[in-house]
């Protein structure tokens, strides 16, 4: 696992039923592209995100495929529609296998 | 287990595809890229917007947002990086509008391309230009 990972999410506390919100996602991550040397002149080899998903009571919202050009501390913004009060689950998937996740709950009314 | 002589050509060869493969794939051009997207289908010239500053001054976060009415998917490609996909935005049932913004590397002045496969199975296309001042991807 990449050292210091901390997702951090955006997410209204409150919604009415039905309506779109702004959703942003930020996750601390080098995201060490492989273009990279090192003092000795050795490439640093590549080590990234490579997928982002959120979804809301298990349906989804956005699924995005992320390569090596995508900036250090992947940012995200988007919006999603709530439908009913519940949880929205946010996802990365690291090079190296590890799995970051957020929940996020949502109440309506 | 057992192979017979057949079987065991054919992991011969399946293990030989899979290790060109993925090189095929790093080394694959941008019109490649956009074939395989689109799968050489003819592509509009509306219907997507990508939003992006005309200068960046530091080509290692330059915020871009794509937007297309009634896309599933939308592709970006970075035509002047060392590796050209940027990423894949697909739009599930719940999302709020077709839209999306991140932040992304360009290593120089270059030209950013978005596709986004429509609902409808038609194809859009956009670009833009950037200058970088300082270009991302490290020396």
């Amino acid at each position: 696992m990449a050292e210091g990972v901390t997702p951090r999410v955006k997410v209204p506390k409150k919604a009415d039923a039905g309506e779109v919100i702004t959703i942003k996602t930020l996750i601390s991550h080098p995201m060490e592209s492989g273009q990279r040397k090192d003092s000795d002149g050795n490439v640093i080899p590549q080590s990234i995100i490579n997928r982002f998903t959120c979804e809301f009571n298990g349906e989804n919202v956005i699924d995005i495929k992320m390569e090596a050009a995508m900036s250090t501390n992947p940012y995200f913004e988007f919006d999603a529609t709530v439908p009913e009060a519940g949880d929205f689950k946010f996802t990365w998937y690291d090079d190296d296998g590890s799995v970051y996740e957020e929940v996020k709950s949502v109440a309506v009314g | 287990m057992n192979f017979s002589r057949r079987e065991t050509l054919g992991l011969g060869l399946g293990a030989m595809a899979l290790t060109i493969l993925p090189m095929g794939a790093s080394a694959a051009t941008v019109d490649e890229l956009i074939a395989e997207f689109t799968g050489g289908a003819d592509m509009a010239d509306t219907g997507v917007t990508l939003t992006a500053p005309e200068i960046a001054e530091n080509g290692n976060t330059v915020p871009i947002s794509v937007e297309a009415e009634g896309a599933s998917e939308i592709m970006v490609l970075a035509t002047g990086n060392p590796t050209p996909p940027v990423g894949t935005f697909k739009f599930g049932p719940l999302a709020g509008s077709r839209s999306a913004s991140t932040r992304i590397r360009l290593a120089t002045t270059q030209e950013v391309v978005a596709i986004a496969k429509l609902e409808d199975g038609t194809f859009a296309r956009t670009s833009a230009e950037i200058k970088v001042t300082i270009g991302g991807c490290g020396g």
